[in-house]
């Protein structure tokens, strides 16, 4: 009885190692595998600013309660209008920078004169909700220097965007590091 | 003064009338309408702010880190046997891993990445979420779920709220166990068809850890969290997907975790000692049916388990359009159906959007009923996997396993070490047989 229950175990024993070997060479195995499709860079959302529609999910879908996307502004791209579509409403009573007829539903644009009949703006990244508002009225009727961007600061690279899951447009993509931050009209200065 | 303001605003409002009509006639291509001002003044124009993420070396450092941690829990239970150096590692990932890393990426969610990488040729992993992956699994196959243990902060989180756990009857312990595998399957039939990441998306905890998160998955959180004080570590055991696979691992593990440090005398101290209902009691032979019973209960499993797995294809077969309506395009191609007929406002973004970019009709379909294709194979495989994972927990639940002495079941012992204060055997004392 003895000898039977000790060969038992030893079978069961030997059994037992052939499948953890087995199943470590398998391991091992989709390691390799996986190893020739993957990149060493971290893997960043982007939104390509060139497929936006500024449907406005990018501020309500974010994990976030403040979403990680935001406006960029590029200014290599701005006209620096006076009459800008991206901070003044198209339909505005008066044209004055009063809050009623600003496009930003949190002021988050700061206008400064630089000269006649010059006007800069800023984003003022803090109070940006990534609601793409003006984006879409810089894109309208101007250059389309402002463009929503995810602020990779700020954002906590979930695993799957829940942006992403819903942009109408499909404009969020998975990318190495070095090819993240897509904007129009900006080259990266070394 | 006034006057002029008054000029300007006409002037403006000019300039909008006569550009309003011509938004529609410039191309995409034309970037500048306006072109770029030529200051006079000496004005330079700002650098446009880039944002960059945090480096990606401290991926690696993170990875490297839980190795360290799960080497030191492998230390902690299998030879320290201590379970308040577990407790404090529980704790530091609690603290790091959950409220300071925020959760992603884990290896929990790891598993998508990975199905995804396999099934299509364009989806692309970093290597660590690769090592994320497969380290845990490794430590798993060799000493036990010593990740479940500690380094998860998934389950740090429940281990340490499980203020009065009670036990539950092996059967719905065992049927709700049925619930990670059903998650599992799912979670690879969508990542492989890059519908949905539903293990990340329905994480329960990760709001917490952020401190924002919809509504819902807080709340879900919150109540797990409440279930979790009377019924220990309910993700753990009735959800979560990876732990499935450390089950399989861990059950081959070369060293496990043992209650006793020298030999079991059956002294009943530890039984009620495991929160999560993973002891194995001794199941002596007398108590049992005579053998020819058994051998014919394992003949009605051995039938059984095939038409499971039959009736299963067959309902994953019935139900791949109804699953494969998560994903965005399956689900586009049908409101775009739906909605043709419909007049522009009454449709939805979706087919909005999808009109304006001006995708071929036919390769939309086509594409989306490959996909549909897709969930056709998959819930077959899907279904008949869950059959015969049914049927092994059947007949695993009627077919008793005849052993002696107290010890953890090596599958869903989560390897937290709380039995091993409750064995009165000491390592060096002689157990009289």
């Amino acid at each position: 009885m003895e000898t039977n229950e000790e060969n038992k175990k030893g079978r069961r024993e030997f059994l037992n190692q052939g499948i953890r070997l087995s199943m470590a060479a398998g391991l091992a195995g989709l390691g390799f595998y996986l190893v020739r499709k993957s990149h060493s860079e971290k893997m960043l959302w982007q939104l390509d600013p060139s497929k936006c529609v500024q449907c406005g999910r990018c501020a309500t879908e974010c994990v976030l309660s403040q979403s990680a996307v935001k406006c960029v502004h590029v200014y290599d791209m701005c006209g620096y209008c006076d009459l800008c579509g991206g901070y003044l409403r198209p339909d505005a009573k008066d044209l004055n920078t009063a809050a009623e007829n600003q496009v930003c539903p949190t002021n988050a644009i700061a206008r400064k004169y630089i000269e006649e009949p010059y006007f800069e703006y800023h984003i003022i990244e803090e109070l940006c909700i990534g609601c793409g508002k003006c984006v879409k009225g810089c894109g309208a009727f101007g250059n389309g220097s402002l463009q929503l961007q995810i602020r990779h600061d700020v954002c906590v690279n979930c695993n799957q965007c829940a942006i992403a899951n819903v942009c109408p447009s499909e404009a969020f993509s998975l990318v190495p590091e070095s090819k993240a931050n897509k904007l129009v009209g900006y080259e990266k200065k070394k | 003064m006034k006057k002029r303001n008054k000029m300007k605003k006409q002037y403006c409002i000019f300039i909008f009338l006569i550009l309003l009509p011509l938004q529609s006639l410039v191309a995409d291509g034309f970037t500048q309408r306006f072109p770029k001002p030529d200051f006079e003044e000496g004005y330079k124009i700002p650098e446009t702010q880039i944002a960059l993420a945090r480096s990606g070396y401290w991926e690696y450092f993170d990875v490297a880190l839980l190795t360290f941690l799960l080497s030191i829990l492998t230390w902690l239970v299998l030879k320290k046997r201590s379970r308040n150096g577990v407790l404090l590692i529980s704790v530091f990932t609690l603290l790091y891993f959950g409220f300071y890393r925020e959760g992603c990426i884990c290896p929990i969610g790891s598993i998508q990445n990975i199905t995804a990488a396999l099934f299509n040729a364009d989806y692309f992993v970093s290597f660590s979420t690769i090592l994320l992956f497969l380290i845990p699994l490794i430590f798993s196959l060799f000493f036990g779920r010593v990740f479940c243990a500690g380094a998860c902060p998934l389950g740090a989180i429940q281990d340490l709220i499980a203020f009065k756990p009670m036990p539950l009857k092996k059967w719905v312990q065992s049927l709700l166990g049925l619930i990670p595998f059903i998650y599992l399957a799912l979670a690879i039939l969508y990542a492989a068809t890059r519908s949905d990441f539903i293990i990340c998306r329905y994480d329960p905890f990760v709001a917490l850890f952020r401190f924002s998160g919809s509504f819902l998955m807080i709340a879900i959180g919150v109540l797990l969290l409440l279930i979790g004080m009377f019924i220990a570590r309910p993700y753990c055991r009735f959800f979560c997907p990876y732990g499935v696979l450390l089950n399989w691992t861990s059950r081959f593990s070369q060293k496990h975790m043992s209650i006793t440090p020298n030999a079991c005398i059956e002294c009943k101290l530890c039984e009620n000692s495991c929160p999560f209902g993973a002891i194995d009691k001794p199941q002596s032979f007398k108590l049992y049916e005579k053998r020819n019973v058994m051998v014919q209960r394992l003949i009605f499993y051995a039938l059984i388990t095939p038409l499971l797995m039959f009736a299963g294809a067959y309902t994953g077969a019935k139900l791949h359009e109804n699953l494969a309506l998560v994903n965005n395009k399956v689900s586009l191609a049908y409101e775009f159906m739906n909605q043709e007929g419909l007049k522009e406002a009454e449709q939805n973004l979706e087919v909005r959007t999808f009109k304006a970019l001006g995708t071929p009709l036919e390769t939309f379909y086509k594409n989306a009923s490959d996909i549909v294709r897709q969930f056709y194979i998959g819930s077959i495989i899907m279904g008949a996997f869950l059959g015969l994972v049914f049927g092994l927990t059947l007949s695993r639940l009627s077919i008793p396993k005849y052993k002696k002495g107290y010890w953890p079941n090596k599958g869903t012992c989560f390897s937290c070490a709380r039995c091993i204060d409750y064995c009165p055997v000491k390592p060096n004392s002689i157990i009289k047989k």
